[in-house]
């Protein structure tokens, strides 16, 4: 039994909270879903082992590595400790700015020092934790077929994770002091936004940039870039410290050693180093949320527009002004970076290039437009007001789709208009997709509207598991429907037929259709 | 026994109202309120208030019964019934991401208020409650009882005949508390109707022309504290005394 105050009953609260917490996320807050919950984990545990085994089973007997084999899977590991650092920089964030139990913590005798150290540590735990499920199913594979040298692979994560962990907390005390409590809030956002995609969209960026041979060519192979021969004779000889995460994946003890003894002395170092003012910067950043009369702007005229227009402007005023909803649709719109440098690239000479962008614009309008579509239709924030308005229902609905609808247009014109110049027949199919795919994931969100705080956008997909998996197939068979409707192929009606199918199934499960 | 009362056209005529959860919330309720007056709805905790004011500012959907606002029957045509009502909850229902003045004029735009008018009454409603310095602010960081007073003003920047506040001083300190029940009066002074459930006994007793209480989803007993008193006897002198008097009676009923 621990004592009251100490690092030890800190810790089993913190810990009893998370799991609580995770299990709600899980089960949406009902108890009979508990064994549906298990039962599903247990599905989706088993997929993941043979997802890992088609793709990493084949590598289990790598011996020795060579340069080429160290820079692919330097490159794997970089890429996942990007999107490590940006999951714990958004709990750091979320650490600073979330009030919840604060008020209780900071009134009380326990050294504040003490209560974030465990709360930090129990950060790094969960980034751990979820970097270890991830990573377990590829080990496993990899330890059943090639031996048991591969489980140092576990330790390898770890080192990642904790670095990470590290990494986020520095910066984001760092962007605390130097930009302050109330800009933090939206650039930690964005910076773990930015940092989770960087590393995978810098690739495809430098795979394309980096082709002198056919574009399409390009396409399908940049995934490969890691292991290119152009890196491989850059990259430094096979004893470099470079190497030392790779090898420590690959069952070197020694390289092990140093790489988690590094992680953990970092994060150990971060802990203490930014624990002494945690409590001070935490106390600034609620103040700053408390107080935060944002932007002074001057008065202006009142403006006579019918009440359908007036919540369109409401709707879009509010999108505009949500910096959570800016990180989010940020992430989204990186997506497209690459495929706009594609185009810009293959304009005028290949148009076959533009067909692949197809896909991948209406693969993210069905993405965004679902996330707006929440926020517009679930995450109104003053329900009883519309509700007691003299405006019909159906006006009011109908003017949140066209916000919705508005601002995927708005987002997505330019790449559309970008296409025509290219291809008329491609911009057409791109420009029907994006509205078809926008327009489902709006309407499998109104189906499953449900009232909601627009805080709590983040949860969005813990409210109805069966909206989100919607979602994403229907955008992924209208993303197929017009890729090959882009391609002059009738085999698009296959796919366009699967997306209706997919919403009868949905209408029927939703709560309005049953 | 409740009084029948000879009333042209009030201003809030309930009849036989129900709703069910899993219990009824209200049951078959018969109320009225005149025009003009300041009439305040009294009851425990789950005895049928929020859900009853809901329903009448079509929040909810009743199982039975008839809502007349005005003369207009408002599950029969929503939307009239709803161009003449203000709704307030304990909760302020603003944006967080909207200034005091935006979010008026949206307000003001969903009532189809001609702007200049809306415009010059939301000015005056800013002044009348103190919110001129935050007139241009975002609402996210205000206090509870600005928000409330910004919630307040939305209320009223459409002229509402009928104001319904559902526990609308909770949480709101001395000063504004103050305010909002002057402004209140003031609506009424000026020929407007307010019905208003609160827990505050002592703001009831103060502001109300007339009195309800609802129990079990009934109402138990109806008219001025002077009337109430008699229908408790037993000499009892507050509200209070009154309150728990004839909630006590509905109980052992």
């Amino acid at each position: 039994m621990s004592h009251p105050g100490t690092l030890v009953w800190l810790a089993r609260h913190e810990s009893r909270l998370a799991w609580r917490d995770w299990l709600a996320m899980m089960t949406a807050g009902g108890r009979w879903r508990t064994r549906s919950v298990a039962l599903t984990c247990l599905i989706v545990l088993v997929s993941m082992h043979l997802l890992a085994l088609s793709v990493v089973g084949r590598y289990a007997g790598i011996g020795d590595p060579d340069k080429a084999t160290l820079v692919t899977i330097t490159g794997c590991v970089l890429m996942s400790w990007s999107l490590m650092v940006s999951q714990a920089l958004e709990s750091v964030t979320r650490a600073f700015y979330t009030r919840a139990d604060l008020d209780l913590i900071l009134s009380s005798p326990v050294a504040a020092r003490k209560v974030f150290v465990v709360r930090m540590a129990t950060m790094a735990l969960s980034i751990t934790g979820m970097a270890l499920l991830l990573a377990a199913p590829a080990i496993n594979v990899l330890a059943l077929r090639g031996g048991s040298h591969w489980l140092v692979a576990y330790g390898a994560v770890v080192a990642l994770a904790t670095s990470a962990a590290a990494v986020a907390l520095a910066l984001a005390v760092a962007l605390f002091r130097m930009i302050g409590p109330r800009r933090t809030r939206l650039i930690a956002q964005i910076v773990a936004a930015v940092i989770g995609a960087a590393f995978v969209i810098g690739v495809q960026i430098a795979a394309i940039l980096s082709a002198d041979t056919k574009l399409t060519t390009t396409l399908l192979s940049r995934y490969a870039l890691p292991g290119s021969d152009a890196v491989v004779v850059h990259a430094p000889e096979v004893d470099s410290v470079v190497w030392w995460p790779a090898r420590a994946i690959l069952g070197d003890l020694d390289a092990l050693t140093a790489v988690l003894a590094g992680g953990l002395a970092i994060l150990i170092a971060a802990i203490v180093l930014v624990s002494r003012n945690f409590a001070d910067h935490v106390i600034v950043a609620t103040g700053a949320t408390q107080a935060a009369p944002q932007r002074v702007r001057a008065a202006h005229a009142f403006r006579q527009v019918p009440p359908k227009r007036m919540l369109r402007r409401k709707e879009w005023t509010l999108l505009r002004r949500d910096p959570w909803l800016l990180s989010q649709t940020l992430m989204q719109l990186l997506y497209l970076a690459p495929p706009a440098l594609l185009l810009w690239r293959g304009f005028g000479s290949r148009s076959e290039a533009a067909t692949l962008i197809v896909p991948v614009l209406v693969m993210a309008a069905g993405q965004l437009a679902g996330g707006l579509a929440w926020l517009a239709i679930s995450g109104e924030d003053a329900p009883d007001l519309i509700a007691t308005a003299p405006v019909k229902a159906s006006q009011i609905v109908q003017a949140k789709i066209e916000a919705v609808l508005g601002a995927i247009m708005l987002a997505f014109s330019p790449l559309v208009l970008a296409l025509a110049l290219v291809s008329t027949w491609t911009a057409a199919t791109a420009a029907i997709g994006v509205l078809t795919a926008a327009a489902a994931a709006t309407t499998i969100q109104l189906w499953f509207r449900a009232q909601a705080r627009r805080s709590h956008f983040r949860r969005r997909q813990t409210s109805s598991r069966i909206a989100t998996v919607a979602e994403a197939f229907s955008s992924i068979a209208w993303a197929a429907t017009a890729a090959l409707a882009a391609a002059g192929s009738l085999l698009a009606l296959v796919p366009g037929a699967v997306g209706l199918i997919v919403l009868a199934c949905t209408r029927k499960l939703s709560p309005r259709g049953a | 026994m409740i009084p029948i009362e000879p009333i042209v056209e009030p201003a809030l005529a309930i009849r036989n109202l129900v709703k069910r959860f899993d219990r009824p919330a209200v049951d078959g309720l018969d109320l009225t309120v005149r025009k003009g007056e300041f009439y305040s709805l009294l009851g425990p905790n789950g005895a049928g208030k929020t859900t009853t004011l809901r329903m009448v500012a079509g929040l909810l959907r009743p199982d039975a019964g008839t809502i007349l606002i005005h003369g207009v029957d408002a599950l029969a045509d929503p939307v009239a019934a709803k161009s003449c009502v203000a709704w307030i909850s304990d909760e302020p229902m603003i944006y967080d991401k909207l200034t005091p003045l935006e979010y008026l004029e949206f307000v003001a735009g969903l009532w189809g208020i001609e702007a200049c008018v809306a415009q010059a009454r939301a000015h005056e409603l800013m002044g009348w409650l103190g919110l001129g310095a935050q007139a241009n602010q975002r609402c996210e960081g205000f206090s509870k009882g600005t928000r409330q007073k910004v919630a307040l003003a939305g209320a009223l920047v459409h002229d509402p005949s009928l104001i319904i506040l559902d526990e609308p001083l909770t949480g709101l300190d001395a000063g504004s508390a103050r305010q909002v029940k002057g402004v209140l009066r003031e609506r009424v002074a000026q020929g407007g109707t307010v019905i208003m459930t609160t827990h505050i006994l002592e703001v009831a007793e103060r502001m109300a022309d007339r009195i309800g209480v609802i129990a079990a989803g009934r109402l138990i007993a109806q008219g001025t504290l002077a009337e109430l008193r008699d229908q408790a006897g037993r000499g009892v002198t507050s509200l209070e005394d009154t309150f728990l008097a004839l909630v006590a009676e509905q109980a052992a009923a």
